[in-house]
């Protein structure tokens, strides 16, 4: 098994659970250590629980693992929900004028800070947190020198004097430790790299920054608000337009336009935003106009939880707007792909002049993750397909100019408005090969059929266009678990277990779900032994769409609807119970209370 | 909303010749509403290519069909933001966005309100008719109070809206109002708001032959009062246009109730269009900014 070591802070929104979390991350990715960062919290600015967790170690961390070797409580309700889930070799750093520790499992540290012994903490509210950052670094056999230099970038903004009153608070919890706690049994290494640390919605911001995006427009929703403040906040640096609209109904639409001017266009949103813009889906693809959209789950329906996690917007992708049209849809499989994914896409809605949708999740979107900074590639492929822009590029100038021309592919060359010579009207009509309303006047069956044939002809070559799934583990396992997009990391640690307890695992995750590569999939399942399909949603909603797509029914399913993610164990028990033949659908329960 | 003047190739009226005739009922007042514009872009010498035309979904939005500039024709109420996304996209064409007071004022009235705020250089003309002409005669935003329609028998309850009040209310920088059956007037109006740089909002009355018995050509024509022939018409006062603006009845007032030039439109307002439009930038940032960005992050 790989060696990490998870922190997990705990408090109420606005007593500064974000700021120690940041530390403990520059730290850990400026020794060269991965990271994966989870927090969990609720819909309020002041108040309530929020419980960050980061999990480290020298190799990849996919997920937020199943244990905590470190909580660091910033009250006694943190304490009350969280003491109870440390095991042995695990401890718990707390003030101890205000927090009462109540009784801890066998071989846990309980770790006193008496903070206002140790420092004056009238003067500064969040003292009680960083003398437990320090106390945290000495018992993780880290240096003070690294701390001390983090700490001082941190609080640059604040000044010089704020920033060395907390190093000296840092300093203070650091020593107070090194003489009073015992240090965990595996301090942590060092490497040679250098990562970078970044959330799924900074990726795909990103991303889309190097598919070449000029226009990006949202409404504010989260879990998808990341990607419009990255977006703003580099705009001018990137040369990209960012605008905030009125609505999702505005966003879509302005999106629409910008990318029928010749720029690439791109927005995010969550379900109920992407609710609003499934006309405008609809609008891109009559058009043949294409667009990229971005929606981040969130558990639904309706306003939902807004903060939680869920896969359950699956079928209003597949169903989003109304009438038939090809679109390509594809869910990123951790954050590294949150970024790749986008000039992907850009390229396949460019190409096939249709819309192109990203259904990443609250766990991605909001999550963080420590990456090489050399798999951020600003220089992707950029195919921006069969694009008239001047008057002596295209085929057929001057009148005779066929914006929906019949093709073998269905794909017709687009001539972007102000060139001379191709002056056309995209309807969202129905129309001939003129852009000529058939709704109207003279309706004809025949010319409808043609141009319906024509714009779905596009969808085997969007499917031709991206890669089939290939399995990843032995090939000839106990079992098979099938999952999509964002569970990618924590079904792979599942798997890893289960091998170890003797059970071989391996595992199949979809990216590309529209279109679904459904005979490639088939004969990768067909030799399988045991099949469970993996998911957080309520009705298997992947399931479904894979046995409507190719009559495929799994021996099992696993599925979470609670608003949190899968932890390892989830997965590991839920399969041990299902090959003891005990059950076929398993809900395993979330222990931790956030 | 300026365009550069094309310094060869004359353009002419049958440059502007759609693919097809208009299918609008005989009579119908959006005829002179097409011709009009027509006549704007050949008097403005405006190339063809250089102009798309937006609309939404209803009868006048079937428009840019029936004019051959680049065209969109998007969804009922929609044409606003497509629009804009247009303007930023590429802030040298001329954008003209025609529609119908359902389609503007009913499902599109949030767009209407904040495209204005904004002031989007474009010019928006909305063939009034005050009735939902192509699903066949129900009651509009712009209906009046007692009239009877298929979708209110008993005849309409709601108060109507007062796009020019809400126009000038909203912060559109000109903000007009013409009529159909006056065609040198109505030329003039959209040629002044082509030109003006910013939102230019012109109610075009245009009367619905087959379903408005009450908002007539007959009924317009003794009450259409143009704002020109008063010499003490300030376009620049803001509270007089106001107060214009709620006049209806004997006398209703055409022409241009406000303009104000000291705005910065969107387009000009962000310093990222500087460089020229986004649809002629190249698509790579530099490699020295892209490495700040990951940097950043370390």
């Amino acid at each position: 098994m790989k060696q990490t070591f998870a922190i997990g802070i705990g408090g109420a929104a606005g007593q500064g659970v974000a700021t120690p979390g940041d530390i403990f991350a520059k730290i850990f990715s400026r020794r060269g250590l991965h990271l994966n960062a989870y927090n969990a919290y609720q819909s309020i600015i002041r108040g309530g629980h929020t419980f960050l967790t980061i999990r480290t170690g020298p190799e990849k961390v996919s997920n937020m693992g199943d244990r905590l070797d470190l909580l660091i409580p910033l009250n006694q309700d943190a304490m009350d929900r969280h003491r109870g889930l440390l095991t042995r070799g695990a401890a718990c750093i707390y003030n101890s004028d205000t927090i009462k520790p109540g009784v801890a499992a066998e071989g846990v540290a309980l770790c006193a800070l008496p903070a206002s012994k140790l420092a004056d903490i009238t003067r500064n509210k969040v003292a009680q947190n960083t003398l437990a950052v320090g106390a945290g670094i000495s018992m993780m056999g880290i240096g003070f020198q690294a701390l001390e230099e983090v700490l001082t970038e941190q609080f640059k903004k604040k000044g010089e004097a704020v920033a060395s009153e907390n190093v000296g608070l840092a300093r203070v919890g650091y020593d107070y430790a090194t003489a009073n706690f015992r240090p965990f049994a595996w301090p942590l290494p060092t490497t040679g790299n250098r990562y970078a640390v970044l959330s799924g919605n900074v990726a795909m911001a990103m991303g889309g920054a190097a598919a070449g995006v000029k226009f990006y427009c949202a409404y504010p929703m989260s879990p998808s608000t990341g990607v419009l403040h990255w977006m703003a906040a580099h705009a001018r640096k990137a040369g990209i337009m960012v605008r905030q609209v009125e609505d999702e109904i505005g966003v879509v639409n302005m999106a629409i336009g910008a990318a029928h001017a010749g720029v690439r266009s791109m927005c995010a949103t969550s379900g109920g935003g992407f609710a609003l813009m499934s006309e405008g889906l609809g609008l891109s693809a009559m058009m043949e106009t294409p667009v990229v959209v971005i929606d981040c789950q969130r558990a639904g329906p309706s306003t939902g939880v807004p903060t939680k996690t869920e896969q359950g917007d699956l079928w209003q992708m597949l169903g989003a707007a109304f009438g038939d049209y090809p679109r390509a849809l594809a869910a990123p499989l951790d954050i590294g792909d949150c970024f790749k994914i986008i000039p992907e896409i850009f390229n396949i809605a460019d190409r096939f002049q249709c819309p192109g949708i990203v259904l990443c999740d609250l766990l991605l979107s909001e999550g963080r993750l420590s990456l090489d900074p050399r798999d951020l590639d600003f220089a992707p492929i950029i195919d921006r397909g069969e694009l008239i822009t001047t008057a002596s590029s295209g085929p057929n100038g001057d009148g005779v100019y066929k914006r929906y021309k019949i093709t073998e592919s269905g794909v017709s060359p687009r001539a972007l408005p102000g060139v001379p010579g191709y002056t056309h009207t995209a309807a969202s009509d129905e129309h001939d090969e003129d852009g000529v309303l058939i709704s109207d006047e003279f309706t004809n069956p025949a010319k409808r059929r043609a141009m319906m044939e024509k714009r779905m002809r596009k969808v085997a070559g969007i499917e031709a266009a991206v890669p089939a799934p290939v399995p990843w583990g032995p090939r000839d396992a106990d079992v098979t678990l099938i999952g999509w997009g964002s569970t990618k990391g924590v079904i792979e640690e599942a798997c890893e277990i289960l091998t170890e307890q003797g059970i071989s695992a391996n595992q199949l995750q979809i990216r590309w779900l529209a279109p679904l590569h459904g005979d490639a999939i088939l004969g990768i399942l067909k030799d399988t032994r045991h099949t469970i399909i993996v998911e957080n949603n309520y009705s298997g909603q992947f399931a479904r769409y894979l046995r409507s797509e190719t009559s495929f029914v799994p021996d099992g399913y696993i599925r979470k609807y609670d608003g949190e993610p899968f932890m390892p164990h989830h997965i590991v028990e839920a399969v041990r119970e299902q090959l003891s033949g005990k059950s076929r659908l398993s809900v395993p329960a979330h222990e931790i209370l956030v | 909303m300026a365009t550069a003047l094309a310094a060869t190739n004359h353009v002419a009226m049958a440059d502007l010749k759609g693919k097809v005739d208009p299918d609008w009922c005989p009579g119908c007042g959006d005829f002179g509403v097409l011709a009009a514009v027509q006549k704007a872009l050949v008097e403005l010498q405006i190339p063809n290519h250089n102009v798309v035309t937006i609309s939404g979904i209803g009868c006048s939005s079937n428009f840019p069909g029936f004019i051959n500039t680049y065209g969109m024709h998007t969804l009922h109420g929609r044409a606003l933001a497509v629009a804009t996304g247009v303007k930023l996209a590429n802030h040298d064409l001329t954008v003209l966005v025609t529609g119908g007071d359902g389609d503007g004022f009913g499902i599109g009235g949030n767009h209407f309100v904040h495209s204005m705020r904004r002031n989007v250089d474009l010019l928006y003309i909305v063939m009034d008719n005050q009735i939902y002409g192509l699903t066949t005669g129900q009651t509009s935003p712009t209906s009046r109070v007692g009239m009877k329609t298929k979708s209110m028998p008993f005849g309409n309850i709601e108060a109507p809206v007062n796009p020019i009040s809400l126009a000038l209310a909203a912060g559109a920088t000109f903000v007009a109002r013409g009529f159909s059956g006056e065609q040198k007037h109505l030329t003039e109006l959209i040629k002044q708001g082509i030109q003006h740089k910013g939102f230019s909002f012109l109610d075009v009355f245009s009367p619905c032959v087959t379903y408005n018995y009450d908002n007539t050509y007959q009924w317009f024509r003794p009450r259409v009062k143009k704002l020109e022939d008063d010499p003490a018409h300030d376009p620049a006062d803001w509270m007089a246009a106001m107060g214009k603006s709620l006049l209806w009845g004997e006398e209703i007032p055409i022409g241009k109730f406000f303009e104000r030039t000291d705005v910065p439109t969107l387009h000009g307002a962000e310093p990222v269009l500087n460089a020229g439009p986004l649809a002629h930038a190249g698509l790579r940032i530099p490699v020295d900014v892209t490495r700040a960005f990951v940097e950043e992050l370390i």
